[in-house]
């Protein structure tokens, strides 16, 4: 390949970190980390931590594994990813609880979420695999980025409808309830989550025909 | 293309790298997250108590605020074995009363007490530990010193979904309890129960009870489990320090009554030294009257 006499951000590498968040979405286009996207979409203030978390993780470690791409013997590979990723998430998970303590709080349960999310070791996979480096940390920051942004858009919708608040804060006015306006429960729900991502999809293909499977 | 002894020596190498980053990363790390859950347990003492704490000052409101740290034994005894009620690990403890139950061992299980003093007002604190639906639930309970009135309770949790059960630790959640009694007018433990539907349309009465979060059943149940064992280790202690209290009051009136009656009798005494008083007065003016009628008598006789 001729990456050597690339800038650092040409247009072919700008292209990983872009992609994902549009037309090659991991949840939307490949329909990988639906778990948990379910999990923590009922507020956006977890969804945001996994976003950024998520992110991290996938970029490092598509990092490391392209770092040591050649050396690591086909046969044991998976495992050798699967380790790289939780020393990564355990790593950040410590940190987080010496450094953020009350984040960490928060974070716990979705730190063990992140060594079982399909993206990671997909980016691993179809990616890191393959390609250099550089090229390997900018795809994971792109797929971490464009899973977040679903899961923020999920959950932007979850929480106003479920719970009437933004982060926390609550947005819909109490006039309202007073008028007899009642939070959706359902929204709370984890099959919601799904039927949200499944309108995205949809909203998504009916815009860009390319992504519509033919059969 | 790569040999077994190659994969062998790789796979081997790499655990051991990647244990040595790891433990060498949670040493390194540890002493400033004990501080942190240290931290984290004290503003959640204080909080109980309805004192506000940052990180910074957390400490300092806490030697201001809690006097006392006692250890009290299964009989409602307080203990001392120079331990600090503070460093006391419930879990350890609950082991230890559960293999007391079933004869596994005899050491006696301790759970800690923490007393708060704010405003003059004392607070009772008890710490409070149970299960949720994903994983431990923990706490502190207020007690104010009748024994029997919630003044606050602080939640946590380490896994509950968040927006269903996770709202346990909620502010506006945890102050449902405030004003809730745990012993009914017979003085009978009783608790307090999260109510599934609301406890206005369940048979418990309102002072025993709080409405549960919708959608967390058994973070629920596991809330009203957790509140009534871990006081239940405590209603003896309760028993007896009230009667210490009640029988300090019964003295108290007894001895007031004592001086009452004291002044009463006082007073008759006085009654009747003054009527005899009268009488005696009055019996000499009768002879000094008798005796001026004598000399009025012998006069006009003579």
């Amino acid at each position: 390949m001729e990456d050597k006499k690339q800038p650092l951000f040409s247009p072919t590498n700008l292209k990983l970190l872009t992609k994902p968040l549009g037309k090659n979405n991991p949840i939307t286009v490949q329909v990988l980390g639906i778990c948990s996207a379910l999990a923590v979409t009922v507020k956006l203030e977890p969804a945001f931590v996994m976003a950024v978390s998520v992110t991290i993780v996938v970029a490092l470690s598509n990092l490391f594994i392209s770092l040591l791409r050649t050396t690591i013997p086909p046969r044991i590979r998976m495992i050798v990813q699967l380790m790289i990723v939780a020393f990564l998430v355990i790593i950040v998970d410590q940190i987080l609880q010496a450094f953020v303590y009350d984040i960490s709080k928060k974070l716990s349960i979705f730190v063990g979420l992140i060594i079982t999310n399909c993206i990671v070791m997909g980016r691993l996979e179809a990616f890191a695999m393959a390609n250099k480096p550089w090229q390997s940390f900018l795809d994971g920051l792109g797929n971490g980025a464009g899973y977040g942004v679903i899961l923020l858009i999920v959950a932007f919708f979850r929480e106003l409808i479920g719970s009437g608040t933004l982060w926390g804060y609550q947005v819909v006015p109490q006039e309202f309830y007073d008028a007899g306006y009642v939070n959706n429960g359902m929204f709370i729900l984890p099959p919601m989550a799904l039927i949200i991502v499944g309108v995205i999809i949809w909203i998504q293909r009916a815009r860009n025909k390319e992504l519509v499977e033919k059969n | 293309m790569f040999s077994n002894r190659y994969i062998f020596i790789y796979a081997t190498i790499l655990v051991v790298v990647i244990a040595a980053l790891l433990s060498t990363t949670a040493k390194i790390l540890q002493p400033l997250q004990e501080r942190n859950t240290r931290i984290a347990k004290i503003q959640d003492i204080l909080a109980s108590a309805g004192i506000e704490s940052t990180r910074g000052n957390a400490e300092q409101l806490f030697d201001k605020h809690i006097v006392d740290q006692r250890l009290i034994n299964r009989h409602g005894k307080v203990v001392s074995d120079g331990r600090h009620a503070f460093d006391i690990d419930l879990r350890d403890e609950r082991r230890r009363l559960q293999d007391i139950e079933v004869g596994r061992s005899n050491v006696e299980p301790v759970f800690p007490l923490f007393v708060s003093e704010n405003n003059g007002q004392r607070l009772y604190i008890v710490p409070v530990l149970g299960r949720g639906l994903w994983g431990p639930l923990w706490g502190y309970v207020a007690l104010k010193d009748d024994f029997n009135t919630i003044a606050g309770v602080v939640f946590d949790h380490q896994g509950e979904t968040p927006g269903l059960g996770a709202e346990i630790s909620e502010y506006w959640f945890q102050d449902r309890f405030i004003g809730k009694k745990i012993f009914d007018n017979d003085g009978k433990f009783v608790s307090v129960t999260v109510v599934k539907g609301g406890v206005a349309n369940s048979y418990i009465p309102t002072e025993h009870g709080v409405d549960a979060l919708s959608g967390s059943t058994i973070t629920s149940e596991g809330l009203s489990n957790m509140i009534k064992q871990s006081l239940a280790n405590y209603v003896q202690y309760f028993e007896n320090y009230r009667q210490e209290i009640l029988r300090a009051e019964a003295a108290k009136i007894e001895a007031i009554r004592l001086a009452e009656e004291q002044r009463v009798q006082d007073s008759i005494a006085l009654e009747q030294a003054q009527q005899r008083e009268r009488y005696r007065r009055w019996q000499q003016q009768q002879q000094q009257l008798q005796e001026q009628q004598d000399i009025e008598v012998q006069k006009t006789i003579e």
